[in-house]
């Protein structure tokens, strides 16, 4: 059971601007089915250029919720230059704050705003659900390295855990947790490096052999978790040369990772941890698998 | 809060009164060590072959086939390591995709360690393919580990006919029954189960307290070492007030054996019928056939979970949810995923389970409120285009 403050609770169970304003000036769209919460903010402003009214729908839990409608209240009056300057942090102080591991909710709120004003100003060409920016970090829920950066740095994270409970990154397989470590130390320099030191993996070449049993490990170790928490899995064929050859099973197509194919996943992975060199290619039919070391 | 209206049993339980008036004297009256030498311990020894010998009935087993452990999740761990530790050589386990974490943790770490683990898939209904099971059981098993009947969904598993699948390869077959227990009517004498867990806080024992049943002859190299409790299969004194209270509530169990399977399955049926008829776009999940009694999970389109659950809390209706909305596990669980339950209806399911101290009365109020409760949130979700 969560311990909701007093502020959670009333704006949960009595929501402020429920809807969606009819033709809005501004409108932002975060988050998916998928992922468990979602948001669609719309604004419309005055004839004094100040936000006039703020309506959301909330697909989520109590904060979720709670997060929109006090949002939605504190915009209202503000100019844009005012209300862009509202962080994550405001909307939970003025919650009375949320438990650590819903922070998220607050995040989502606040990317919500910015989509919405990104696309009042672009006069509708920045899409309701804005295309993220950055390299995906977290596979798992689709969390980009910019997404990360930002909320490092917005609420002074310095733990991989923080990062979870803010954005989710690192949440679902834990693949990821070396790479959002790095990101915390080149937002936070020397405050965090000193904590820790993780010896940098040293290029070598590598034997057939070597090679073969690096990329099971990752697949195994790296892919097959993230994999499996969204209900899939993947099998290693074969390697031939640099080819890697992999086979896909199980659901993975309704998730937000639609939009970068798993292909281009498990190749970063094995750039990162085996070798730039290799390719990764997908097995469609597995009832006929290349025989070992066979080259076709 | 001032009413509960507790909808939660495949959690925990309530301890039955009789069970705790049975426990009561071996708190501050009967508190000797049963394995002392002298006759104030001695008695309580007696109780404990007592409590023995009433498990043994519920589950039509010998006394002897009776191990006390500290609940379901340490007889799974026994169950599992145990066998593992009898068998060096074989290297494979096999499970489902859908069992408590105290079965799929334990084998995930061992699959770290050089164990194959298979976990055999369900379908969209929840039920397993026993001829899955015919195609993966090999030489190389140490172990095949499947629950009675799974935890969220209370879709029951061919037991009999996996056990006999396993006795033909000459495999150990464990079964996790801790949500079966009580509500399907079992009998390890003619079973072809060799172990089976047991949890007492699920049938109205108190928490802390479990069992594993370990068919004579069945190899199994003891877990937690200690004394030579429990004929020097589980070390440890023993939790001497949680057992004799697991034997009075084994022997309820028996009594309400009945009870479960008419009056509680007729409300459960009646709380299922009364949602899907004012809640459109929610749906069943799990094989309706072939279910616990009391279970009944539903997913509401659209909403989230933790939503639906606070929204009920207000009116002190506990249920739990298959959508854990915390950073840590934002998915859905993996029964529901594991069932192909899509994303749009996982993140919104529900599991009411009810008990024999289930009413009529409740039952109908639970029915009346989640209606426009599910309306309130929809009213709020982007998902739905309503009018």
């Amino acid at each position: 059971m969560w311990d909701y403050t007093e502020q959670v609770m009333e704006h949960f169970l009595h929501p402020k601007n429920v809807g969606r304003i009819e033709n809005p000036d501004g409108i932002g769209e975060v988050g998916s089915l998928a992922c468990g919460d979602a948001l669609t903010f719309t604004f419309k402003l005055g004839p004094d250029g100040r936000i006039a009214d703020a309506k959301f729908q909330t697909f989520g839990c109590a904060s979720a919720i709670a997060s929109s409608s006090v949002l939605t209240e504190m915009v209202k009056g503000l100019t844009l230059e005012e209300a862009e300057k509202i962080t994550n942090r405001d909307i939970v102080e003025r919650l009375g704050g949320l438990p650590e591991q819903k922070m998220h909710c607050s995040v989502m709120g606040h990317e919500a705003l910015m989509a919405a004003i990104a696309n009042y100003r672009s006069k509708g060409k920045v899409p309701a659900a804005a295309p993220k920016t950055g390299r995906i970090v977290c596979t798992c829920f689709g969390v980009t390295d910019d997404e990360i950066r930002r909320v490092v740095r917005d609420n002074n994270l310095t733990t991989v855990e923080q990062v979870t409970n803010y954005c989710k990154a690192g949440g679902g397989c834990g693949g990821c947790k070396g790479q959002i470590e790095k990101l915390i130390e080149e937002v936070q320099g020397e405050k965090v490096r000193k904590l820790r030191s993780h010896p940098e993996p040293q290029p070598r070449k590598l034997t057939n052999i070597q090679k073969i049993a690096l990329i099971q490990e990752v697949l195994q170790q790296q892919v097959r978790p993230a994999m499996r928490a969204h209900g899939g899995d993947i099998e290693l064929i074969d390697v031939v040369g640099n080819r890697v050859l992999v086979a896909f099973r199980g659901m993975c197509a309704s998730c937000k990772l639609a939009d970068y194919t798993l292909k281009e996943i498990v190749e970063a992975k094995l750039h990162e941890y085996v070798s730039p060199d290799l390719t990764v290619e997908e097995e469609t039919d597995t009832a006929e698998r290349p025989a070992a070391g066979g080259e076709n | 809060m001032e009413r509960v209206i507790y909808l939660d049993n495949n959690a925990t339980t309530k301890v039955d009164d009789a069970v705790i008036e049975e426990m009561m004297p071996y708190f501050g009256q009967w508190y000797g060590n049963p394995s002392s030498m002298h006759s104030f311990g001695g008695r309580v020894a007696k109780s404990i072959q007592e409590a023995r010998g009433r498990i043994a009935e519920l589950l039509g087993c010998q006394a002897d086939e009776i191990i006390f452990t500290s609940g379901g999740t340490e007889s799974n761990n026994t169950a599992i390591h145990g066998t593992l530790a009898a068998y060096p050589r074989k290297r494979k386990i096999i499970t489902t995709r859908v069992e408590h974490p105290a079965v799929l943790s334990p084998c995930r770490q061992l699959e770290q360690q050089g164990y194959e683990i298979y976990e055999l898939s369900v379908d969209r209904q929840g039920r397993l393919n026993a001829d899955e099971l015919a195609e993966v059981l090999d030489d190389n098993t140490a172990l095949v580990s499947i629950m009675y009947a799974n935890n969220e969904t209370g879709v029951i598993f061919p037991i009999e006919e996996i056990g006999a699948l396993c006795r033909a390869r000459g495999v150990p077959f464990h079964t996790d029954a801790v949500q079966a227990v009580g509500k399907v009517p079992i009998h390890l004498k003619d079973s072809t189960i060799d172990m089976l867990s047991l949890s007492g806080h699920k049938i109205h024992a108190p928490k802390g307290i479990g069992v594993l049943f370990v068919r004579r002859g069945v190899r199994l190299v003891p877990f937690i070492l200690g004394g030579h409790q429990e004929s020097g299969r589980r070390g440890g004194t023993e939790n001497v007030p949680g057992i004799v209270g697991l034997g009075k509530a084994a022997q309820l169990a028996q009594q309400y054996l009945n009870d479960e399977n008419t009056r509680v399955r007729a409300l459960r049926d009646a709380l299922e019928a009364k949602i899907l008829a004012t809640c459109p776009d929610s749906m069943v999940n799990g094989d309706r056939r072939n279910r616990l009694p009391n279970t009944l999970n539903v997913s509401f389109e659209y909403v989230e979970g933790e939503s639906i659950l606070m929204l009920l809390n207000q009116f002190g209706i506990c249920a739990s949810s298959g959508s854990a909305c915390t950073s840590g596990s934002l998915e859905p669980s993996h029964v529901m995923r594991a069932m192909g339950v899509p994303f749009t209806a996982a993140h919104g399911s529900v599991r009411f389970s009810l008990s024999r101290f289930t009413t009529q009365e409740e039952v109908d109020f639970v029915g009346e409120k989640i209606g426009p409760i599910i309306h309130r949130l929809r009213e709020l979700s982007p998902f739905v285009k309503s009018a």
